[in-house]
Order: C-alpha cells, then structure tokens, then sequence
C-alpha cells in the first residue's frame, strides 16, 4: 500500500526560491501533524507503554504500583483459566473463518452474474447485519435463541431435533450459537471484498472460456480462482485477525459464559481490567495478557505472509 | 442461465436474504407489541396494534434520549475532527514531495500491524491521566484517535489526481496553501468526504468497549450502544422496551446505510484492493 504511493507520487519539479520551498514544507508538516497526533497518541504510545504496564503489580486505579518484572507472565502461563479463552478464541477463529469465506464467496460469484436481476437489492439485504450496531445485535440474539425464541419455536415446528435447549446457557452449543451469529453478521462484508476481487476480473476472460467450451465449475476453478487467489489471501488475514479479537458479540450475548464456555482473550482481558465481578482490577496483568495474545497475532500474519508468498509462486499471481 | 434455474436461485436467496434480515424485523415488531401480546408466543412480525407505550418507555424511563443524544454529539464531533486531520494529511502526503514524507508514509503503514483493540488499557489510562474521564470530550478523543490509514490513503489518491493547473491558478490569484487547500482543492473530494463521512458514522455510532469503559464510573454520557447493554443487565428483562430503544439506535444507521450506501461499499471495497 504504501510502496504503491511512493512509487506513483507525483514528485513535482520544484520551484521558487529555498525560502518559498522551506514555506511549503512547513505547511505541509502542519497538515500532516494532527492526524500523526492522533496517531502516536491513541496507537503508537499504548504500544510502548503496554510493555511497561504488563511489568506492574498495579490496579490501574490508584497510583500504587510496584515494578514486579516478569511476573504477570508466569502468573498469565500458569492459569488454566487464560489458556481456555486462548483456545476458545482460536477454536471460535477455526470454525467461524472457513465457512464465512466459502459461503461469502459462493453469495458474491451468485450476485455477480450480470444476468440475474436484483443483484443489488439483495446486496443491500446481506449487508444490512454489517452496519448494525453489535451490542444491539447481541441482544435481540439473545431472544432469537433463547428457550422461548423464535428459532426452537421454527425447529419444533419443522419437526427438527434441538426444539427445547436453551442455546445460550448451555456450555456445549453456547460457542456454535455465537459462531453462527458472527457468520450471520459479517457474510455481507466479506460478500463485498469478493465482489471487489471478481469485478476485477476481465469479462473477456469469461467469454474466451466460455468459447473455448469451459462449464461453470471449470471456469470457476481455473480463471477465477487463481486470479482472486492474491484477494483471497488479504481476506483470510482480515478474517483471522478480526475473528481472534471478536469482542462485542461476545460480551453482549453470553459475557463469556456459561462457566467460561465462551471466554475468549478479550473478554478474559476485559474482565481483569474493568470488571468488579473479579475484585480489584488488575491492570498490570491485563496489559500482560493484552501483549501475550498481540504476539500471537503478529506471529500469525508473518506466518500467512510467509504462505501468501509462497501461494502466490505457485499460482502464478503477479501481486507483489 | 435457463429460466428454471434463475427461478430457483432468487428463491433460494430470498429465503436466506429473509433469514438475514428477520432479527431486525422480529426487533421492529417487538418493539410495538404490548408485553402480553409479545409473551403470548404469537411470532408474527405484524403486532395487533401499533402503540408507541415501548417508545416513550425507553425513550424517558430508559434514558434513551440521553443516549440518542449523547452517542449524536459524540458521532457527528468525530466525523467533524476525523474529516480535519484526515483531509489536510491526505493532501500533503499526496501531493507534495517534502522532507520526512518517506519517513511518514512509513510510521503510517506500520499501523497496519498494531491492534487496535489491545489499545483500550492505555488509551483508558491516556484520557484519566488528561483529566478527562468522565467527560464526553474524552470519549470523543478516544473514539478519533488511530492513524485513519485508510481514510488518509483516499484522500491522498484522489488529491494526486487533481490537475496541478488548479493550484497554479489559484496561486497566482494569490491565495496561500491553505485557502488554495479550502476554497479549490477540498471542494472537489466531495466523494471521498462521503466515504469517509459515512464509514466514520458508523464505526462511531457502532463503537462499544471505549465508550463503555470510558462511562463505567459515569452512566450519564452512556452511549446507544452501552447503554442498550447497561440497562440488560440493571432490570429485570423488559423485552419490549429493549426491542424499542433497540429500533431507536438502529434506525438512524440503518436508514442512512440505505440512503448512502454507495459511498460505504465502494469506500470498504478501496479498502481491501489497497
């Protein structure tokens, strides 16, 4: 992204005096310098200071904090409790990226035909759960699955087996309910990045296929495919990463529970940072946690940096 | 595609579109319906009759109106202060070559490897310590502070393509930088405001952990979207009254989506081929 600005920048002759050219620069710093305010204090500080927080014996409400070095690390690795919302959110990113993805992209190859018609009504229909606010999602879910709610009252009627459980309170199908709302809420989203990555494709294409005497699924598989693999793969790293930091859906619908069934790092952070169900917050130890769970993320997408290389030699893409 | 097979497909997607769009339904139709008629397990998204008691409920009694006004004047001072800095860094990144920019456009691109969301102990901390942590002025700090990489980069692309004769001609009117930048060049990004007016809108309006750990000590500046979760958990459930206050965060998102959607859908899709 920004090797494409360097490169393309305008890089205009300069003229004038070096007292007008000293002018420009100055006001070209000024105009620069809120929005890199903005961004030092509220993304580039919280970095470093992280580190020096997660080193703290410190509630993060009174001044009283003692430097206890590495501590918050051994106590984070030695408690079951942080490992089973590490795992619940890896478990949560395995079952809700892969069928978002497939689904996303059969919905956008489906609206993409030139052919079928109210193409952009329903586009708007699946993108409607994207824009809404997540907290009040959470909570009309909260009634959709509940005991009484309209989806065991469909399942009872439609004969179909899970009419009575009460999906959100109870530890074995706590997690699939959340997953499938988050599928629910983000299809739209990702329908629109495929959409993105189809409209790029040249028509021409299609029809030298099409002439050739290439079915649906073939011209699927060896013309679009290989040439959304470079999209594909900035859509697999935006799911991961989004899904691996789901918060809001969680908090609002099950707040992690029940007994922990749906705890995920944030929620596990949240709770030892600002909850007052835990006693006095402990800051110190949230960071700590907040820092562990960050490395795992940046270690992923090295890792899915690594194979998009390595992806895209073999399918022959030309994205650099 | 054979007729058949094209009647199958839009039955097939208005089957799941209706599947997709069906909470929010059952949420406007609740939210109309008495709480008897809402327990009688009667599902029907048309309610008997439409009294507004839900609305005026959640409206005074729920607060609502202190949220709707609260998570307004947040919102609209973010788009506000996010168009400012974005629009004016989008310009000189894109269209002048000056000392530092190598430098810049490098510290910007790395923010695509912090998370954000890991940000919340600190930018917490960031407002308490600036004194500002039970006022609105900090909720809207937090909620415009980040790199705004992706609403630099559309400004910045679409300044560079703007002739440079414009300019020339402004200054040789005698305008300076930043009247040249005001009265010629920003009035031309008028699109790219709109992408980002409304992208911003929504994340705004939408945002949940700042807002809610940033009013936990004071309940007065709640936002739509916490305090919708604050009053779950303070009474006992009244359904009706939820699904009211619930139609009331939502409208105003949703209809502006449909009013607007263009400028959010190609604005998210620059996004991803970026």
């Amino acid at each position: 992204m920004e090797k494409a600005m360097v490169g393309t920048i305008n890089q205009r002759a300069v003229s004038g005096t070096k007292a007008k050219r000293n002018r420009k620069a100055l006001w070209c710093w000024l105009f620069v310098a809120p929005n890199l305010i903005f961004y030092l204090l509220f993304q580039g500080w919280p970095i470093v200071i992280n580190w020096y927080y997660s080193m703290l014996d410190w509630s993060g409400i009174s001044s009283n904090a003692t430097f206890v070095k590495l501590d918050n690390y051994t106590r984070l690795i030695a408690d079951p409790y942080f490992w089973k919302a590490y795992r619940n959110s890896f478990i949560f990113m395995l079952q809700a990226v892969p069928p978002l993805l497939v689904l996303s992209l059969v919905l956008a190859a489906t609206l993409n035909n030139p052919l079928l018609r109210f193409a952009k009504l329903y586009r708007t229909l699946f993108f409607i759960p994207v824009i809404a606010t997540t907290s009040i999602v959470g909570m009309i879910m909260i009634f959709i699955w509940g005991a009484d709610g309209p989806l065991n009252y469909a399942l009872s009627k439609l004969n179909l087996p899970g009419g009575g459980i009460n999906w959100l309170s109870d530890g074995r199908t706590a997690m699939y309910a959340v997953i499938v709302t988050y599928i629910w809420k983000n299809l739209g989203m990702n329908m629109i990045y495929w959409l993105a990555g189809l409209q790029s494709i040249p028509r021409e294409l299609y029809e030298a296929a099409r002439s050739d005497g290439a079915g649906h699924f073939r011209t699927f598989y060896h013309i679009t495919l290989p040439l959304i693999m470079p999209i594909a793969l900035v859509i697999l790293l935006l799911n991961t990463a989004g899904a691996l930091k789901v918060f809001d859906l969680i908090k609002t619908m099950t707040d992690g529970g029940p007994f922990f069934a749906t705890d995920v790092v944030s929620t596990y952070i949240y709770r030892y940072a600002f909850s007052s169900e835990m006693g006095v917050p402990s800051m110190g130890y949230a960071s700590a946690a907040g820092i562990f769970f960050a490395f795992t993320i940046v270690i992923l997408a090295v890792l899915q940096g690594l194979i998009r290389k390595a992806v895209l030699r073999t399918w022959g893409g030309d994205n650099s | 595609m054979s007729r058949i097979g094209a009647i199958s497909v839009h039955i097939v997607l208005i089957l799941i579109g209706f599947v997709w769009i069906y909470p929010f339904l059952c949420m406007l139709s609740a939210s109309f319906k008495d709480t008897e008629e809402f327990f009688a397990g009667s599902l029907s998204l048309i309610p008997a009759h439409f009294n507004l008691a839900n609305f005026t409920r959640a409206w005074y009694a729920g607060n609502f109106n202190q949220y709707f006004l609260n998570t307004f004047i947040v919102t609209a001072t973010v788009i506000i202060i996010v168009l400012a800095i974005t629009a004016t860094c989008g310009y000189a990144l894109g269209r002048y070559a000056f000392p530092g920019r190598r430098w810049l456009l490098l510290v910007f691109g790395l923010s695509i490897f912090v998370p954000l969301e890991f940000s919340v102990i600190p930018i917490f901390q960031l407002i308490k310590s600036l004194g500002l942590l039970d006022s609105r002025l900090g909720i809207i700090l937090a909620e415009a502070g980040g790199g705004h990489v992706l609403f630099v980069l559309l400004f910045a692309s679409f300044f560079r393509q703007v002739p440079k004769e414009l300019e020339e001609a402004s200054i040789i009117d005698g305008c300076g930088f930043f009247r040249t930048f005001i009265r010629v060049i920003l009035p031309l990004s008028k699109p790219i405001i709109g992408s980002v007016t409304i992208m911003q809108f929504i994340w705004t309006w939408n945002s949940f952990l700042l807002p809610l750990v940033l009013t936990l000590s004071n309940p007065a500046l709640r936002t739509l979207a916490v305090g919708m979760y604050a009053l779950r958990g303070e009474n006992i459930i009244d359904w009706t009254g939820l699904a009211a206050g619930g139609t009331i965060a939502l409208a105003p998102i949703i209809l502006l989506f449909l009013f607007l959607q263009r400028y959010f859908v190609d604005g998210m899709a620059g996004s991803i081929k970026g």
